[in-house]
C-alpha cells in the first residue's frame, strides 16, 4: 500500500507541454544552424516568412491532424481531401457561374462532407480510423481524377486578384542579389494560418471540446465514465479535421493559382510527420496545438537547409525521415524517464517523478 | 428509519458472449444508508454497478431511481440525473491535471474557466486532506492519492447516490477513516450509498444492509446487524450445488508424503503477495484459498514469474533454479493454466490442433517446427484422452464451449510432460457437468504423478481435489488445513479469524 504523504517539491510539466518546448527548441537550433551555415539565405526574413507563405496549407493540415491524433485517432485523407478541394475550387472558378466566395463555401463544404462522413462511421461504428481515412484517402483521389485529370490554370481576375494580394512590410525588407530592396511580402495563406493556430489553441485549450478530447485520447474507457460523451468528441475532432483540409485546399490554390492532380501530394505523411515532431503522440492525449506549426517548419527547414546546402534533393526525403525517428525516440526516452525513478541521476532534480503506478 | 427507495433494480440481466454475468437479480437502496454489495471474484458486483451507471445496457429487467423508471445509456446521463461513482479500477485521465480530473465531464459549460477550477480544487484537496496540487499532471500522483481523488470528485458531485466499489483497496488506515467520515456525513443527508469491497471488517463498520450475489445471482439481502461475519463468508462462497457433490472427496494416497518437487522459500512478487514459503510432493494436489483479492492468484503467479519476481529463492527437485521468467518454468516442467482463459490463455484465431501444440512448440524452439502429421496425432490424442468436444482438430477454439476451450489448454501442458500444473479458477463459467469432469481429470493427472495447485472461488470443489489447503488472507498465508481439518467450517474460521 503505498502512502499519499508523498509530495514533491516543485510541479513538473505536463507530457504536452514538455514534448512542445522541445519541439520549439530543437526548431530554433536548426534554425540558427542555417543562419550560421548559410547568412545570406536565412537571415533574410523573407525567407523565414517563406515558409509559411509557400506552406501555409501544409501547416493548416498538420494543425486538423494534430486534433485528430490529441484524441487518439489518426486522419490520413487529409492530403487527398485538399488535393481535391484545389481541383473543384479550380474547375468551379474556370466555370462561368464561378465566384470567389462560392469557391471558398464549396472548399469548406467538402472538407466538412469528408469530415462528417468519416467522423460517423469511425466515431458512432466504431470502425478504425486509420482503415476509414485510408478507404477517404481513395475516394477524394478517386474523384479528383475524375472530375478533371488535366492540370487548370485559374485565371478569373477577381480570384487572380485574392491571389496576387498580399501584405507588404516595408521595414522589414531585405536587398537582393543585385543590391535592390526588396520589402517583406506576407501571403493571406499566412494570416490565415495564424489566426486558425490562435483559434485552434483556444478551442483545445480553454473549450469543453478541446479539454474532452484530450480526456478521450488519454484514456477512452476513463474519460467515457467520467461522463464525457466519447463518441460526440471523436466525431467533431473529425470534422474539425475535414474542415480544415477544406481550409488547407482553398489556401494551396490561392498559394499556386492552379489545380493539378498533384496537389499536396504525400501532405498526409508530412502532416503526420510534422505532428509528431511537434510533440504530438500518437497515443493521444498528448499535444500542443502551438507545436504542430513548429513541427511542419522543422521539417521544411531541413529541406531548406538541404536545399541551401546544394545537396541532391533526394536527401531530403531521407533527412526528413531520420528527423522523424531520432523524434519518436527522443519522445519516448523523454516519457520514459520520466516515468521510472530508476534514472534519477540522469535527470534534473525538478524532472524525477514520483513512481508512475502500474 | 427511512424506508424510501432511492433505487430499485428488478430481474436485472446482463450476458456476455459466453458468460451470464448477473441473472435476475433486484436490489434496492434506500435514501440515507450504507449498502454493502458482497460476493466472490465474479459474482457480478462490478457488472451489477456498470449496469447501474449507464456502462452496460441491462438485457432484461427494470430499474427505478426515486419511483421513476429509468434507463440510463450512458455514464453521462447517469452522472446528470445524480449518480456519482468511483470504480473499481481508477478511472481518471492520467494525462490531464488533477483539477480537470475533478471537474471534467461535470455541467454544460462552453469554455473551461482554469482558474475558478483550480480554486475549487484547492479547496476540496484541502478538505479532503490530499497530497495533491490541482495544476499536476494526475500520472505523477500517486496511486492512493488517485484513488482519493477519484473519490473527492464523486463525493462533491451533489447526487442522489453514491456507488463505491472498491474505493479502499489502496488506501491506509487514516485515509479510510476519513472517506467513512464521509460517508457517514452524505449518508445523514439522504444519499443512498452503495458500498462494496472484500475487507469484512469495513463492511460491518459502515453498511446498514448487505445484498450477497454468487455467480451472478442474487443470494439475499440481510441487515447487517443480524448477519454474522461466518454467515456471509459462507453465502458469498456457497454450498456445492447437489450432483457434483456426490463426487467422492479424494482421499490422501502413498504419494503424499513424496519427494517435494518444488519448494519455494520467501518468494513475492511485484504484484504484492507478503513473501511466503511453498513446498508441493509429487502427485500431490494442493490448494490456495482466501476471498477475492486475498493473494491466493498472486501466489501462484510468483511461482511462473507471471509478475515479476522481487525476492525469494525456488528448489525444483532439490535444485536451485532460477525462474524469472515464464518460459524458465516451462522449461523446467511447470505450467500455469491463467485465471483469466479469453485474455491470457486462448488464442482465438488459432486452431484447437495449433493451440494444443502451442506451448510443446515454444519449449522445442520455432526453428524446429512440428510436423503437420505429429501436430495432428498429439492433438487427436489428447482428444481423446480429455474428452474434448470438438468436430476436428482445426475447429477454430473459439466455437467450443467454455469447458472445452478450457481442456484444451490442459492438453496443451500435458503434452510437455509436465512435472507440475497450475489451475487458477480452472472451471468458473463452465457448465457443472464439465466442471465435474475437469475435476476428474485433476485428480487424474495426480495418479499419473503429476503435482497440481489448484484454485477455486468455489470451496467444495477444492475440498474434493485437494489434499492440502493453503489459506490466505489480505496478501499473506494466514493457515494451513490438511487431513481431517479440512472442511469448510474450518477454512472460514481461518478466513474471518
Amino acid at each position: 500500500m503505498e502512502s499519499t504523504n508523498t509530495i514533491k517539491r516543485r510541479e513538473r510539466v505536463s507530457d504536452s507541454n514538455l514534448l512542445f518546448a522541445i519541439a520549439a527548441v530543437i526548431f530554433v537550433l536548426m534554425y540558427g544552424f542555417g543562419i550560421l551555415s548559410f547568412p545570406r539565405d536565412f537571415l533574410q526574413s523573407q525567407t523565414f516568412f517563406d515558409l509559411f507563405n509557400l506552406n501555409a496549407p501544409l501547416i493548416i493540415v498538420t494543425l486538423g491532424l494534430s486534433i485528430v491524433m490529441v484524441g487518439g485517432g489518426i486522419d490520413i485523407s487529409v492530403g487527398q481531401v485538399t488535393a481535391l478541394v484545389t481541383m473543384c475550387c479550380a474547375v468551379f472558378l474556370q466555370s462561368r457561374s464561378g465566384s470567389v466566395g462560392g469557391a471558398m463555401l464549396l472548399a469548406l463544404g467538402i472538407g466538412i462532407a469528408f469530415g462528417l462522413l468519416q467522423g460517423l462511421l469511425i466515431a458512432y461504428l466504431k470502425i478504425q480510423p486509420f482503415i476509414i481515412t485510408l478507404a477517404g484517402m481513395f475516394l477524394a483521389s478517386g474523384l479528383l481524377t475524375i472530375i478533371h485529370k488535366d492540370p487548370i490554370n485559374v485565371t478569373m481576375p477577381s480570384f487572380v486578384r485574392l491571389m496576387d494580394f498580399q501584405i507588404v512590410i516595408p521595414s522589414l525588407g531585405t536587398l537582393n542579389r543585385l543590391g535592390r530592396f526588396i520589402p517583406l511580402e506576407i501571403k493571406p495563406g499566412t494570416v490565415v494560418v495564424l489566426v486558425l493556430v490562435v483559434v485552434l489553441v483556444i478551442l483545445m485549450n480553454w473549450s469543453r471540446f478541446g479539454r474532452n478530447l484530450y480526456a478521450v485520447g488519454g484514456n477512452n474507457q476513463s474519460a467515457l465514465m467520467l461522463g464525457i460523451n466519447v463518441q460526440r468528441t471523436k466525431f467533431y475532432s473529425y470534422v474539425l479535421s475535414g474542415l480544415l483540409s477544406g481550409i488547407a485546399g482553398f489556401v494551396f490554390i490561392m498559394t499556386t493559382g492552379a489545380g493539378n492532380v498533384g496537389n499536396a501530394y504525400g501532405f498526409e505523411i508530412k502532416a503526420i510527420a510534422g505532428s509528431i515532431i511537434g510533440g504530438t503522440m500518437l497515443i493521444g492525449g498528448v499535444g500542443n496545438l502551438i507545436g504542430s506549426p513548429f513541427g511542419a517548419l522543422t521539417l521544411l527547414t531541413i529541406n531548406e537547409l538541404i536545399r541551401a546546402d546544394g545537396v541532391n534533393s533526394d536527401f531530403q526525403a531521407i533527412a526528413s525521415g531520420m528527423l522523424l525517428c531520432v523524434f519518436i525516440v527522443l519522445q519516448n526516452a523523454v516519457l520514459r524517464l520520466r516515468g521510472t525513478s530508476s534514472f534519477k541521476l540522469a535527470l534534473p532534480g525538478w524532472l524525477v517523478p514520483a513512481r508512475r503506478d502500474r | 428509519m427511512q424506508t424510501e427507495n432511492v433505487l430499485e433494480m428488478q430481474g436485472i440481466c446482463k450476458s456476455f458472449p459466453g458468460v451470464r454475468a448477473l441473472h435476475n437479480v433486484s436490489f434496492t437502496l434506500r435514501k440515507g444508508e450504507v449498502h454493502g454489495l458482497m460476493g466472490e471474484n465474479g459474482a457480478g458486483k462490478s457488472t451489477l454497478i456498470k449496469v447501474m451507471t449507464g456502462v452496460y445496457e441491462k438485457d432484461a429487467g427494470h430499474m427505478m431511481v426515486e419511483g421513476k423508471p429509468i434507463h440510463f445509456r450512458s455514464p453521462e446521463e447517469a452522472q446528470d440525473f445524480g449518480v456519482g461513482t468511483v470504480y473499481q479500477e481508477i478511472t481518471l485521465c492520467p494525462n490531464l491535471t488533477v483539477a480537470e480530473n475533478m471537474f471534467i465531464g461535470r455541467g454544460r459549460y462552453a469554455f473551461v474557466n482554469w482558474k475558478r477550477m483550480k480554486e475549487k480544487t484547492t479547496q476540496l484537496l484541502g478538505s479532503f486532506g490530499i497530497p495533491a496540487r490541482p495544476t499536476q499532471q494526475l500520472s505523477s500522483c500517486s496511486l492512493a492519492v488517485q484513488q482519493m481523488i477519484a473519490i473527492a470528485r464523486a463525493m462533491d458531485m451533489d447526487c442522489k447516490i453514491l456507488i463505491l466499489d472498491e474505493p479502499t483497496s489502496s488506501l491506509d488506515e487514516d485515509e479510510v477513516r476519513k472517506l467513512f467520515s464521509l460517508m457517514r456525513e452524505l449518508k445523514s443527508r439522504g444519499v443512498g450509498i452503495v458500498f462494496v469491497t472484500h475487507f469484512l471488517d469495513q463492511v460491518y463498520e459502515i453498511s446498514d444492509r448487505i445484498t450477497v450475489l454468487r455467480n451472478g445471482e442474487l443470494i439475499g439481502e440481510y441487515d447487517a446487524s443480524s448477519l454474522s461475519q461466518f454467515e456471509l463468508v459462507s453465502k458469498m462462497m456457497g454450498k456445492a450445488l447437489e450432483d457434483v457433490s456426490q463426487m467422492k472427496r479424494r482421499e490422501p494416497s502413498a504419494r503424499d508424503g513424496g519427494e517435494p518437487v518444488l519448494e519455494a522459500t520467501g518468494l513475492s512478487s511485484a504484484a504484492g503477495v507478503r513473501p511466503f514459503d511453498f513446498t508441493i510432493r509429487k502427485g500431490e494436489i494442493n490448494g490456495f484459498t482466501g476471498l477475492l483479492g486475498s493473494g491466493r492468484s498472486e501466489s501462484v503467479r510468483a511461482i511462473f514469474a507471471a509478475d515479476k519476481v522481487t525476492g525469494g529463492e525456488i528448489k525444483m527437485n532439490g535444485k536451485k533454479v532460477k525462474i524469472s521468467e515464464p518460459i524458465h518454468a516451462m522449461k523446467l516442467g511447470i505450467g500455469y493454466l491463467p485465471e483469466d482463459r479469453k485474455g491470457d490463455g486462448i488464442i482465438a484465431d488459432l486452431s484447437v490442433r495449433d493451440n494444443i501444440v502451442l506451448a510443446l512448440q515454444v519449449l522445442k524452439g520455432f526453428f524446429k517446427p512440428l510436423s503437420r502429421k505429429q501436430a495432428e496425432a498429439f492433438a487427436e490424442e489428447y482428444i481423446e484422452y480429455l474428452k474434448i468436444k470438438a468436430p476436428s482438430t482445426s475447429t477454430p477454439i473459439t466455437s467450443l464451449s467454455g469447458g472445452n476451450q478450457q481442456k484444451v489448454i490442459l492438453a496443451r501442458w500435458l503434452l510437455t510432460h509436465l512435472q507440475y500444473l497450475i489451475l487458477d479458477e480452472p472451471t468458473r463459467g463452465i457448465d457443472v457437468g464439465t466442471k465435474v469432469e475437469i475435476q476428474r481429470l485433476v485428480l487424474k493427472f495426480a495418479e499419473d504423478g503429476v503435482s497440481v495447485t489448484f484454485i477455486s472461488s468455489e470451496i467444495e470443489e477444492m475440498l474434493r481435489t485437494c489434499s492440502r489447503l493453503i489459506v490466505m488472507k489480505d496478501r499473506a498465508i494466514v493457515g494451513e488445513l490438511t487431513g481431517e481439518n479440512l472442511t469448510e467450517t474450518d477454512i472460514m474460521h481461518v478466513i474471518a479469524g
